[in-house]
């Protein structure tokens, strides 16, 4: 997957464990805590949908890297470069 | 004695919150129930696959949110709705309630078994790998779920928990609520009970394991208390919560009552874990009268608790003869004979459709009963139509359960 392919995989992901916030107008740089109704819970959906989608395992020491879109992209990028996009 | 107690002793309804598979609100629901309208659908579940159901139609993001239905359980949801309902209808000015004051108690047949069984049908997909096995499960599975989930939704930050009783729980709910306003553990009660269970197949798969889940080609006609062709129980889904307030309390402030929670009981079989015993059944029935210091002839009207299982419905008219042989104009009916079974929440939906006979004037029929059974044939019964003009100023409510538990309410008309 592309970076873009990444980002647009997270926002599926948002939409489906938080639907009644407005994504489209979310900013890449500012972490999603700060710009989304999120709790530790959600962050752990998007650990578990990652983990059920693509078998991608994230160690716990690294959950912080999941705080914003840029840093979730760039976190998963050597991750998933050899996932193709469905 | 109840009837004796002082003014800030007495437990009284102030506020009703339903969902039924006839009816989202109290006017909807007495409504279906004089008009002989049946809540029964249709119905496929996983592995089961096609059976019938009564199946609830409330909106759910009336008082939730997307994400917190997403976060939550279909008991919780119920159980929201319910409680917000109730509050509302109470009057009650509920921005000035002590948040520390208000108790919830709901009652439940069981809890946590439909979201085991997801989780385990979605690890299936990834050959059982514990790994994918949700975080939400815990938080939704624990007992006191569907009632934690009202005080999360409504601020509330005095006691909580629920009241695993079996098909007892509606009425079990209801007693503790009652009992924890005398206590001084609370001033404000929401108590009753919900029912998530037709999300189960477990429960499906059970019942006709056991020879006792009901079958017919019109879902209508499927749940036939009293009828000699009756065939088990038709699961529901549904909630029921009351708001309740010490006499004093309500009459204060000026609140609507719907009546006086003035007698009730529990007891055990201790018999069978599945068969009734009708003689423990009327000591509960003559303990909750004593209680209330009434006479059989006292009740005007009885809600039973009749699943249409075979066995079943005999040995509650057994109880009723018993206690009720004396007093032929006692009137009798049965609420699941239009809705089904709705398990943790039926005994307090089934009180809930008989309050408004007070005003009303009216007694519910039972429908379906097309070929009464001899065993079943009460002097009181109310079958096919509904019964006008009836002065009804006390119902007896009965609601049993499995492992052999029992609970009889009696409220009267203030």
């Amino acid at each position: 997957m592309t970076a873009a392919e990444i980002r647009e995989e997270i926002l599926d992901i948002l939409e489906a464990i938080a639907p009644d916030e407005d994504l489209s107008n979310i900013d890449d740089s500012v972490n999603f805590r700060d710009q989304l109704e999120l709790d530790s819970m959600d962050f752990l959906d998007i650990v578990m949908e990652l983990r059920k989608r693509h078998r991608i395992q994230i160690p716990e020491d690294d959950y912080i890297e999941l705080a914003s879109m840029n840093s979730t992209v760039a976190f998963l990028e050597p991750l998933m470069k050899d996932i193709q996009k469905v | 004695m109840i009837r004796t107690a002082q003014q800030d002793q007495r437990i009284v309804i102030t506020g009703v919150g339903l969902t039924a598979p006839n009816g989202d609100s109290l006017p909807e629901f007495r409504s279906a129930l004089l008009a002989g309208r049946s809540g029964v659908e249709h119905y496929s579940i996983r592995y089961v696959g096609d059976t019938l159901a009564g199946i609830c139609h409330f909106d759910e993001l009336k008082y939730q949110k997307r994400k917190e239905l997403r976060r939550g359980t279909r008991a919780g949801s119920i159980a929201i709705y319910c409680a917000n309902e109730a509050v509302t209808d109470s009057g009650i000015a509920w921005n000035e309630v002590d948040p520390s004051r208000v108790g919830v108690y709901v009652g439940v047949t069981e809890h946590g078994n439909v979201e085991t069984e997801n989780e385990i049908n979605e690890i299936k997909a990834f050959n059982y790998d514990t790994k994918v096995w949700s975080h939400h499960h815990n938080p939704r599975t624990v007992a006191n779920n569907p009632a934690g989930e009202i005080t999360l939704n409504l601020g509330i930050t005095g006691p909580h928990y629920t009241l695993g009783a079996a098909c007892a729980a509606g009425n079990a709910g209801l007693i503790q609520g009652a009992q924890m306003l005398r206590l001084g553990e609370c001033d404000f009660a929401i108590a009753g009970g919900v029912s998530e269970s037709i999300r189960t197949f477990g429960i499906f798969a059970g019942f006709a394991s056991q020879g006792a889940l009901a079958e017919h080609e019109d879902p209508a006609r499927a749940s036939r208390p009293f009828d000699l062709d009756r065939n088990g129980i038709v699961v529901s889904e549904g909630g029921c919560l009351y708001t309740l307030e010490r006499y004093s309390d309500a009459s204060r402030r000026g609140a609507k009552i719907y009546g006086e929670l003035v007698g009730y009981a529990m007891n055990s079989d201790a018999s069978d874990f599945v068969l009734p015993n009708p003689h423990r059944q009327a000591d509960c029935i003559d303990l909750a009268l004593r209680r209330a210091g009434l006479n059989p002839s006292d009740i005007d009207l009885v809600s039973t608790h009749a699943t249409a299982t075979p066995s079943g419905d005999v040995q509650e008219c057994a109880a009723l003869r018993r206690v009720f042989g004396e007093s032929p104009q006692t009137l009798i009916n049965n609420t699941k004979s239009f809705i089904g079974h709705a398990m943790g929440a039926a005994g307090a939906l089934e009180l809930a459709g008989n309050l408004p006979s007070f005003d009303d004037r009216v007694c519910h029929p039972t429908i379906n009963v097309e070929k009464l059974d001899p065993d079943c044939n009460l002097a009181g019964l109310v079958l096919a139509e509904p019964r006008e003009n009836c002065r009804i100023r006390t119902v007896l409510n009965n609601s049993f359960g499995m492992l052999g538990i029992n609970s009889v309410v009696i409220v009267q008309q203030v």
